[in-house]
């Protein structure tokens, strides 16, 4: 990696289209749904401008399918949306993932259900994190909290995809799209972007067996064999969890929050650290795979934990889930449509620390 | 007799498999299968083709020719070709959809896809019913048919018309060459490959849109026998779905 | 002389072949196949009057007809 040193001041939308550009990104595939419309704003001039194509497509059901294609013949390719627009997309997210078709998806997560508002949220944590689709099967997902991580975690998504064959999904939110931060961009070194991979669609040549990408599996034996093969591949996937552990080694009470609200809540943690309170915090950055095995290791030394979503508690259950045979979580639930400040979040983690 | 001088002038083309067909006797998928494998030979498109096939019985074509294939969701194959195409302009993208995919489920993908003018070719196979799924109402089923979702027969007041699906696709901008071909006889076979071949040759020239719809026989839906079905296209589905070509934009001067 | 042949295992018996023949000389056999399909055939009887037209081949949906022709003769050969 060779890091540019020149800064520029944009918005996470904006951020999570650089970095698809620096990943190689070669199509986009939009619609317009907010907070996220500065993603396909931005990608219908930068894309071309880049030697890629752009389309608008007349539904999020459609762009998740162009993407399908695009990502069917090798081509590194992305679309972006918001909650009600990404429950469209799963019909496409579960063929991709049935079917082994690379390809990255961006949630710019607003307040639901239904229409909901166009505020920031968590309720897709769950849509997020298992699936979201029909059928058995998972994807990676990958939740930046500040700006500068929405570009770096964009380059990280395409890599993933292509490495694993998978759709990977971008978990953010209306705070992370619409604030503008310093970053710094960077250009990945040894892309692989020349397509020609062993099982991409580009022409069945006479020296090699037609390529057929698919998720129907009618043999006995056929669909079982299948997902047992997705199966050692999301195990695998275990290796490659991470997350963000701030002042946790002497903490008594570790805060487990993911994407924006991490972020304020790690306002409130410095707030009390400067009190002398022993209060730390565990974010995860891969939400799929889940960081189980490091907060389990936290919960191993009698840690107590206070989980702190913007839902009505989702992620916490993975956190009860890691921590299960030593440890419980508490959970304090921020209702969409409201930006909590770092000072309304030191009631519940008093509380908590306190074993209120 | 000079068994020296005799030529094979009828045999399976090399794009198409040399398997037998999951379809029922009298089937017509099995021909639009052959024209447009025959094609692909005498086009020499073989290597460069990305084929998106559909949902219901020719889910399976992905069997039956020897090119590489995606399997797109119900109704979605346009929209999976217009990725496939954007993402490789130079290969030869189609899709080959029935009509409850193409008329019915995909019915903002296949318009949208045309009114773009996406350089792909689209092969409509209209049986007027949904086949794989055990004979229900496709919106192309005729007034009176009887289906298992309409056991009085279809109608009007109740399930609305059958749609003309060429005929809305050729008032769109973007569609360079839309037609109507039958599969029922030896004629209409021909000529129903002269419209496969020419939607083909506009995406080949990058002209935009080509759209065949074939109609076709599903003797074991309409509870037919082979011959009687075959017949049935003529007495009944022409005359409500008249053959053509609807739009050819070589005979009107292009598209912007 | 022309001649077809149909490759039996392929045929599914849908007949359309013999409505599409111009000498009519495609029948049912009463023979079925693996899949218990009754095969069509040209009787033996008829085999010379085939024109090599490949109507029946074109017609067929399952690719099961293959058709031979032997160019004619001109005339004074």
């Amino acid at each position: 990696m060779t890091k540019q040193a020149e800064r520029i001041f944009v918005k996470g939308n904006e951020a999570i289209a650089r970095g698809a550009l620096a990943a190689k990104c070669k199509c986009f595939f939009g619609y317009p749904i907010t907070p996220q419309n500065d993603i396909p704003e931005f990608m219908s001039s930068a894309i071309i401008k880049a030697g890629g194509d752009f389309v608008q497509a007349e539904s999020e059901i459609a762009a998740a399918n162009m993407l399908l294609g695009a990502g069917a013949a090798g081509v590194r390719a992305m679309t972006s949306s918001s909650s009600p627009g990404v429950s469209l997309k799963q019909e496409a997210i579960s063929y991709m993932a049935g079917s082994e078709i690379p390809a990255v998806v961006v949630n710019m997560n607003r307040g639901g259900p239904g229409l909901g508002d166009i505020g920031p949220a968590q309720g897709d944590y769950y849509q997020s994190t298992r699936g979201g689709g029909h059928g058995d099967y998972r994807h990676f997902t990958l939740g930046p909290a500040t700006v500068q991580e929405a570009y770096d975690l964009t380059i990280r998504a395409f890599d993933i995809a292509f490495r694993h064959r998978t759709p990977v999904l971008i978990l953010g939110d209306a705070i992370l799209g619409q604030m503008k931060e310093p970053i710094v961009p960077w250009e990945p070194e040894n892309i692989d972007d020349e397509p020609g991979r062993d099982w991409c669609l580009d022409g069945k040549t006479p020296d090699r067996e037609k390529r057929l990408l698919k998720s129907l599996f009618l043999q006995e034996g056929e669909l079982a064999g299948q997902n047992k093969h997705l199966q050692a591949k999301y195990d695998a996937w275990e290796e490659l969890t991470e997350c963000e552990q701030f002042e946790t080694e002497d903490a008594e009470l570790v805060i487990c929050a993911y994407g924006s609200i991490a972020r304020i809540a790690k306002s409130a943690v410095r707030k009390f650290r400067s009190q002398g309170k022993k209060v730390g915090l565990f974010r995860p950055i891969t939400l799929y795979p889940f960081p189980s095995k490091e907060l389990k290791a936290l919960a191993e030394q009698g840690k107590r934990f206070l989980t702190i979503e913007q839902n009505l508690g989702q992620m916490l259950d993975d956190v009860r889930l890691a921590i299960r045979t030593v440890a419980d979580s508490d959970f304090y639930a921020i209702y969409p449509g409201n930006l909590p400040t770092p000072d309304e979040l030191e009631e519940p983690i008093l509380n908590s620390l306190e074993g209120k | 007799m000079s068994e020296m001088n005799e030529k094979l002038v009828f045999d399976r083309p090399k794009s198409v498999i040399d398997r037998a067909t999951h379809y029922c006797p009298g089937c017509h998928h099995g021909v639009a299968h052959r024209l447009v494998g025959e094609l692909l030979d005498e086009m020499d498109l073989a290597e460069k083709v990305i084929l998106t096939t559909s949902i219901g019985c020719s889910v399976f074509l992905y069997n039956y020719l020897n090119v590489d294939a995606v399997e797109a969701p119900h109704g979605r194959a346009p929209a999976v070709a217009t990725g496939i195409k954007r993402a490789r302009p130079e290969h030869f993208v189609f899709t080959y959809q029935g009509d409850g995919d193409l008329a019915s489920i995909g019915m903002a993908e296949i318009i949208h896809a045309a009114n773009r003018g996406e350089k792909i070719s689209v092969i409509f196979v209209n049986n007027t019913v949904y086949g794989m799924t055990g004979g229900q109402m496709a919106p192309t089923t005729l007034i009176g048919q009887t289906t298992t979702t309409t056991p009085a027969g279809r109608c009007m007041t109740h399930e609305g018309a059958p749609i003309r699906m060429t005929e809305i696709i050729a008032s769109l901008g973007g569609v360079a060459y839309a037609a109507r071909g039958s599969l029922d006889n030896v004629k209409n076979i021909r000529k129903a490959k002269k419209y496969i071949k020419k939607a083909f040759e506009f995406q080949l020239s990058g002209t935009g849109f080509g759209f065949v719809e074939l109609l076709s026989a599903c003797p074991t839906n309409w509870k037919m026998t082979p011959l009687a079905a075959n017949e049935r296209i003529q007495k009944e589905m022409i005359p409500y779905f008249p053959l053509g070509v609807f739009k050819d934009v070589s005979e009107e001067g292009g598209i912007c | 002389m022309s001649r077809i042949v149909v490759q039996e295992d392929r045929c599914k018996g849908c007949l359309l072949c013999t409505t599409v023949c111009p000498v009519d000389i495609i029948v049912q056999s009463d023979r079925f196949n693996a899949s218990g399909y009754k095969v069509a055939e040209v009787p033996e009887a008829d085999a010379d009057k085939c024109t090599g037209c490949a109507s029946c081949a074109t017609i067929c949906p399952d690719v099961a007809i293959k058709v031979y022709k032997t160019p004619k003769k001109k005339k004074g050969e």
